[in-house]
């Protein structure tokens, strides 16, 4: 099992090796908060590595148990153009560090603020928001969906919840 | 005599296929009807006209002795009424129709809706909204469902997906009780339809993709006091095994079996939940179902039979005890509950009449077990398995085939039936005019590969990547006559999509079901010919029930509502590109959206 999981960790590791690792500099400090000032694109959606990262947070974290490989379960779609909270960094980010009232769990008290950037970037990536030779290439699992790398970008839209608010 | 002889030349032939390796069975065109002895349920009470409770009756047959809607006529029927739930999720409820009254119950927020049947239109005589949690939407694995109120002694006993379990009065609406018994923080929900016996209320959790440790309670009916609780995993005295326990197999005997038939304290977050179906037989004063699979779906990582997850038990309802057990599929691994109807009969076999209860199970077999002893006596495929090689009947052990075991890091292609099995939910009914079993289900095949599971509570704990396809042929869906006695299939009519509704068949020989699209059909109970359908606009995956009206007429009644696992790709807005999404299913779905939309409406008929 646990062999496994090296390996896979091993070749996303080099994965991501294959392109361009930019450093973070002063923007590495400003992660460590939860608010970012630029609404087009967050801390690490063109950094290739933060964005890997954030692939294998998503699936330890079992995002993908319910979000599946984006296309979505028991939570909503994330590759699609389709947001009820928004696409922008920081609303994504509170979506994930406060959940959000439909059944989305809050993970701030399991994930520091730098994490669940590198979360915020791949999440982006899985429908195209960030820039496309930072995205993800490859799955490394049984080919379920083309590569965010693949995925064509999507014009976010805001959409009422599938689920049904406040239990009315 | 001839009865007897063809009996006989059947039960040999049921135990020649059981030792044989080959699998599968042709799934073929429709045959006649031939050699189904009329049997009876044991427990048929004169035709009332009523449909108090999902399944009909205790025995579960699903069947109505009214018949003033036969094969002669059934051509033309028209609708007479029809309500908006105003919820757009799957809407798998029966509506359950008490005296002069019609109860309806949605999926999330589970509102439900009296309808007056004594009025023109059916106008609503009151409405009650229990207002969940909406945080329990988040931590239902297959769609918002729920499967149906139930009627008892003057109330309405349901369960909300926040793990409530409510009484309301079923002349006023008014809340009689309201007991919180399971927890969303943990991952459980609820969505089964309770069974009320003897004053007890019989309920049980859904979560067997979050870890949770599964159970079915009995809730006194008057109070909503928990009266026991039997788990289906951990020591006997937790599962209520203790001295009135006699399983018929040697590997169901032994202390302590469902903590050591597990790695170190798995078991506590080890499945074995119970969302399906109850059947109680009063003369053996025994309830009779069985528990779902075990967590994570992965299997390598709970080494052992991992009991008492799917799992059939017999216990007595005043006390939970467990009388007898009998573990379907020891080790599961594809995600094969074993939550499904059992149809409780009396049936000759080798020549005696035998009590049984008849189980088409999710690993793709009809099963026939003496309900008194736990002994199975056929196992027969009622669709295309390649998954398993059969049931020995001298031990009772389901044959693994070795090529479809799931690994970690390996893709294990075109296994059968998927991850739903050869049927989920949507149960069978019978009829003991015809001997026959009609039922629904699907012709799924799946790849899996085995990931790493973590758990953490309160999310998915699966730990599997699933991609699933149509199996053989093409045809995703079936609906099927079949014979338990001879363990075949009588005629079967194949469907494009998966046949995800209930059935009811009725004295006048006629068969209804719904179909993924949104088509509502009836059939001829003896031959399978269609004879008249409906298109009620949004994909069908509700039970149809049949009942006589304050003017002493039969009516039919659907809900229809596309959703729950295999309609999520419509109900949640999934997305297409991705074949892992609803745990794999949407590969087999991309075609829904286009041929139905999200609804959630009640539909009425009569002649
Ligand atoms: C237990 C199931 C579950 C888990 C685990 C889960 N989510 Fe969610 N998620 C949901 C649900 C349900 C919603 C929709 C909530 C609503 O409508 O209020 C959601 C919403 C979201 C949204 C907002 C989508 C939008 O359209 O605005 C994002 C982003 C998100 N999740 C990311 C994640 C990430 C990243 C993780 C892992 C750290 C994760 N989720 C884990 C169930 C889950």
């Amino acid at each position: 099992m646990s062999r496994v999981r090296a390996l896979a960790v091993v070749l996303m590791l080099l994965a991501s090796c294959e392109r361009e690792d930019r450093r973070l500099d002063s923007r590495e400090f400003t992660t460590r908060y939860a608010t970012w000032s630029d609404s087009s694109k967050g801390p690490y959606d063109h950094n290739a590595h933060g964005t890997t990262e954030g692939q294998m947070l998503f699936e330890q974290m079992n995002c993908s148990g319910c979000h599946a490989n984006g296309g979505g379960g028991m939570g909503p779609a994330l590759m699609d153009d389709k947001w009820i909270y928004g696409s922008n960094p920081n609303e994504i980010f509170t979506s994930i560090a406060s959940g959000r009232p439909n059944g989305m769990p809050a993970w701030k008290s399991r994930l520091n603020n730098e994490q669940i950037w590198r979360l915020v970037a791949y999440v982006r990536s899985l429908s195209g928001l960030t820039p496309k030779g930072d995205r993800p290439s490859r799955e490394d699992h049984m080919m379920v969906k083309p590569s965010p790398y693949q995925t064509p970008k999507a014009k976010p839209v805001i959409v009422r919840s599938t689920f049904t608010p406040a239990g009315r | 005599m001839r009865r007897l002889l063809v009996i006989i030349a059947s039960a040999s032939l049921v135990v020649c296929n059981a030792c044989k390796p080959e699998p599968s069975r042709s799934t073929g065109s429709r045959d006649v009807a031939v050699g189904a002895a009329p049997t009876e349920g044991t427990d048929a009470p004169p035709e009332d006209g009523q449909w108090v409770r999902p399944a009909k009756d205790f025995a579960s047959t699903r069947y109505s002795g009214l018949a003033e809607i036969n094969t002669s006529n059934v051509n033309a029927l028209r609708l007479v009424a029809s309500f908006s739930t105003g919820v757009l999720h799957g809407h798998e409820a029966a509506p359950i129709v008490a005296g002069s009254t019609m109860y309806v119950i949605t999926p999330f927020p589970n509102i439900v809706y009296a309808l007056d049947l004594s009025k023109p239109g059916f106008p609503v005589k009151w409405q009650f909204n229990p207002t969940p949690e909406p945080a329990a939407q988040g931590v239902a694995c297959c769609d918002v469902v729920n499967r149906g109120v139930v009627f008892d002694n003057g109330r309405i006993f349901f369960n909300t997906l926040d793990n409530h379990t409510i009484a309301l009065d079923a002349a006023s609406g008014k809340e009689v009780w309201n007991t919180k018994v399971g927890d969303i923080n943990i991952g459980e929900t609820m969505t089964m339809a309770p069974l009320v016996v003897k004053g007890k209320v019989l309920v049980g959790d859904s979560g067997g993709e979050m870890g949770v440790r599964g159970w079915l309670k009995a809730l006194d009916a008057n109070s909503g006091k928990v009266l026991w609780t039997a788990y289906h995993t951990g020591p006997d005295s937790e599962v209520l095994i203790g001295p009135a326990f006699k399983p018929h197999y040697s590997q169901d005997q032994g202390k302590d079996l469902g903590v050591s038939t597990w790695p170190a304290d798995m078991w506590k977050i080890g499945g074995g939940t119970m969302w399906g179906w109850i059947s109680y037989d009063p003369a053996q004063d025994l309830i009779y179902y069985g528990s779902g699979n075990p967590g994570p779906w992965n299997p390598e990582v709970r080494p052992g039979d991992n009991k008492w997850t799917t799992t059939m038990f017999a216990r007595k309802p005043d006390t939970g005890e467990a009388v007898w057990a009998y573990q379907i599929s020891p080790h599961d691994l594809h995600d094969y509950d074993g939550i499904n109807e059992q149809i409780l009969v009396d049936m000759p076999w080798n020549g005696t009449k035998r009590k049984v209860l008849i189980r088409p199970e999710r690993n793709g077999y009809v099963y026939v077990m003496d309900r008194v002893t736990g002994e199975v006596l056929s196992a027969e495929a009622f669709g295309y398995v390649n998954s398993t090689n059969g049931v020995d009947l001298k031990t009772g052990m389901l044959q693994y085939n070795p090529d479809k075991e799931t690994q970690v890091g390996k893709v294990v292609r075109d296994i059968c039936p998927a991850a739903p099995g050869m049927k989920d939910w949507q149960p069978t009914a019978y009829s003991p005019k015809t001997g026959m079993l009609y039922i629904p289900h699907q012709n799924l095949c799946m790849d899996e590969e085995g990931v790493s599971a973590n758990y953490i509570a309160g999310t998915p704990y699966v730990g599997m990547n699933v991609k699933m396809t149509a199996g053989p042929g093409g045809k995703r869906g079936e609906f099927e006559a079949w014979n338990p006695q001879t363990g075949k299939q009588v005629w079967a009519i194949k469907e494009d999509l998966p046949v995800w509704s209930g059935t009811v068949v009725t004295a006048g020989d006629v068969a209804f079901y719904g179909t993924m699209n949104g088509l509502f059909k009836a059939v001829d109970a003896r031959t399978g010919k269609q004879l008249w359908q409906f298109d009620t606009g949004s994909g069908i995956i509700g039970q149809p029930i049949t009942f006589k009206g304050p003017d002493g007429h039969q009516y039919v009644a659907i809900l229809s509502g596309v959703g729950g696992w295999s309609g999520m790709i419509v109900s949640a807005g999934l997305d297409p590109r991705d074949s892992s999404a609803a745990l794999g299913f949407v590969n087999a779905m991309r075609d829904l959206p286009a041929k139905t939309k999200m609804g959630g409406k009640l539909f009425v008929f009569a002649l």
